[in-house]
């Protein structure tokens, strides 16, 4: 049984950055109708930029391990929400009125220029991050021990994520985002900025990518400049088992794999973990492609 | 026209046979990697050019027929290309069986499903499925293929095999290309819901160019373990798939001679300029989004094809 908790809280943690990335696929096929392949590459330059970050302005010195992390977060989110905008102006608005898969194929390379571009300059080697970053303590919570990264990630996924359903659900860029995603024509004649909730999407995403890379630094430890792939693929299948396109969807989808994957590894084979995430996808796609909350992806033949 | 394609083919065979004989080993090398892409290629261009479905998976096909020729040869001994046929079959019947299901998933969905598809294989193999794959090593002691009793070994002997497959490959899928089969893809591609107006069954033809590729690349597979005697799983990884799909973008996709030509820039290119070894693919990845902006066709862009309608009393095979 301790076991079993330990996995549980194990997956949510995971669940947590997956549905963090997972958002970004999912706001910008809203609004699109584009998988952006590069936002797995995006989540690993949030990771490195977070580790520069780290190294090179001792934030955890200045302002203490909480708010050291904190800063570090919101620098690392800033900076990669600017990557994704300028992917977005140079890769993919070009392309806006393009047959979608020419669209794809741009995403594609995209992504393979990212990725490479970070194993040019960080190189091909993993990096590690600070171990002392956040205090080694093990919080007992009824009856179970838990290490203090796990609730603080579980924590920070589950603030951001409640922060962006409020900004989506209750404000009015919020509501012009959802309907840009529902009807770009109408939207448009409702005197909606369809580029600027565009780009709105393409900094929030990339935003979230982005810190979830440095929580993956600080939960495992050492990144890859490949790691953007299974990242980006798991959050994928996130997104599509919530129903792409649909924000609560990719929380819950996100959250959902999350657990399976350690429930999988720890009590089927830890082998198989990476491929735990791939079955899910394609036997959600051939048997609801919808998701468990979204739209219709099959097309009729 | 023709004429003058017919010469060009005619000039480069010429060249392409007097190659090894001038090239040092290590160029012929380069040159045997740049015709099993190029075949690898073609294949994939069935699926991607001709049928439009995305498959981002090739190279677990090209590792089925490797693993396929890898282990009936090293338990049962059966010369290797023998095996041809059968690693064109298991490849062929695994893609039929996970493309079925998925056949009807829009493009980027079922691009999604092929990366899965391909991760599945590569972690499977690495995980000794049923035992044979021999894991994370893989299989060696592979034997080198035999023609008559003549063993190929050297790169130059590859050479003449890998080519000489080549254009066997280029001259079948420019039949294909022309025939009932390759005018209905043509058709599908360009307009999915006119095509079946037409009567004709999108599903069962996307299928068709699916398994046919996957095959193709699956006796490549049988080549490549031959060639190199031991083969591992880290050779069918996610990054030959996408180097597979970025030359038959580049190149011309639907076009054989842009595959072609595609096959050598992105094979060939890079031995040239040792020094950028290591940024090629980020190269590669600026080239893809900058010839979606600029060119959508790849370099060498398929040329609409004009047929003439058959003579009412003679229905005579339309020449292109």
């Amino acid at each position: 049984m301790e076991q079993f908790f330990q996995q549980l809280t194990n997956g949510l943690a995971v669940g947590g950055i997956y549905a963090l990335i997972a958002l970004g696929y999912t706001m910008v096929y809203g609004v699109l109708k584009l998988i952006n392949f590069a936002h797995g590459d995006l989540f690993t330059i949030g990771a490195y930029l977070g580790l520069t970050l780290l190294t090179s302005l001792s934030l955890t010195d200045r302002l203490g391990p909480f708010w050291g992390v904190v800063a570090l977060a919101a620098m690392a989110m800033g900076l990669v929400a600017l990557v994704g905008a300028l992917l977005e102006r140079v890769a993919y608005r070009p392309l806006r009125e393009s047959p979608r898969l020419s669209a794809v194929v741009s995403a594609l390379g995209a992504s393979i220029f990212l990725s490479n571009a970070v194993m040019l300059i960080y190189g091909a080697r993993f990096h590690v991050y600070p171990q002392d970053l956040l205090p080694k303590i093990t919080l007992d919570l009824f009856g179970l021990q838990l290490p203090l990264v796990r609730v603080l990630i579980l924590a920070a996924s589950l603030v951001m994520m409640t922060a962006l359903y409020l900004f989506i659900q209750k404000t009015r860029i919020g509501t012009a985002i959802r309907a840009a995603a529902i009807d770009q024509g109408a939207a448009r004649l409702m005197g909606i900025d369809v580029d600027r909730v565009i780009l709105l999407v393409f900094l929030i995403g990339p935003a979230l990518g982005g810190v979830a890379g440095v929580m993956v630094g600080i939960y495992y430890g050492q990144i890859n400049f490949t790691m953007g792939w299974t990242y980006g693929l798991k959050a994928f299948t996130a997104a599509i088992l919530g129903g792409i396109g649909n924000i609560p969807g990719a929380m819950v989808g996100g959250l959902l794999l999350g657990v399976i994957e350690a429930m999988g590894a720890a009590y089927i084979s830890i082998a198989w973990k990476d491929a735990i995430a791939f079955c899910i996808l394609i036997a959600i796609l051939i048997v609801r492609p919808t998701g468990l909350l979204g739209e219709r992806v099959a097309e009729k033949v | 026209m023709m004429d003058r394609t017919k010469y060009l083919y005619l000039a480069g065979t010429v060249v392409l046979a007097a190659a090894p004989a001038v090239l040092n080993t290590y160029w012929v090398d380069v040159l045997n990697n740049v015709g099993m892409y190029a075949i690898l290629g073609l294949s994939l261009n069935l699926i991607v050019g001709h049928a439009g479905l995305f498959n981002l998976g090739h190279a677990a096909f090209y590792a089925i027929g490797a693993y396929t020729a890898a282990i009936l040869n090293s338990h049962f001994h059966i010369p290797v290309l023998w095996l041809l046929p059968l690693s064109a079959l298991t490849a062929g019947l695994f893609a039929l069986m996970i493309a079925r299901p998925i056949i009807h998933l829009r493009g980027d969905y079922l691009c999604i499903v092929t990366i899965g598809v391909g991760e599945i294989v590569r972690i499977a193999l690495i995980n000794n499925v049923f035992g044979i794959t021999g894991g994370a090593n893989g299989i060696f002691g592979i034997d080198r293929p035999q023609i008559f009793g003549w063993v190929i070994r050297r790169p130059q002997e590859f050479y003449y095999l890998i080519w000489l497959f080549l254009m066997v490959t280029v001259f079948l899928f420019q039949r294909l290309e022309n025939s009932r089969f390759g005018r209905a893809l043509n058709y599908l591609r360009e307009d999915e819901t006119a095509a079946e107006g037409s009567g004709i069954h999108t599903a069962h033809y996307k299928l068709m160019a699916f398994v046919i590729g996957a095959a193709w690349a699956g006796m490549v597979g049988n080549i490549f373990a031959a060639k190199m005697t031991i083969i591992s799983p880290e050779s069918f990884s996610f990054w030959e798939s996408v180097l597979m799909f970025t030359l038959v973008i580049l190149g011309g996709s639907g076009s054989i001679p842009g595959v072609l030509l595609g096959a050598l820039l992105i094979i060939g290119l890079p031995e040239l300029f040792r020094g950028f070894a290591n940024a090629r693919m980020a190269i590669f990845g600026v080239a893809m989004v900058a010839m979606m902006i600029f060119r959508t066709g790849g370099i060498l862009p398929a040329r609409p094809r004009t047929y003439r309608l058959p003579q009412p009393a003679a229905a005579v095979e339309a020449k292109p």
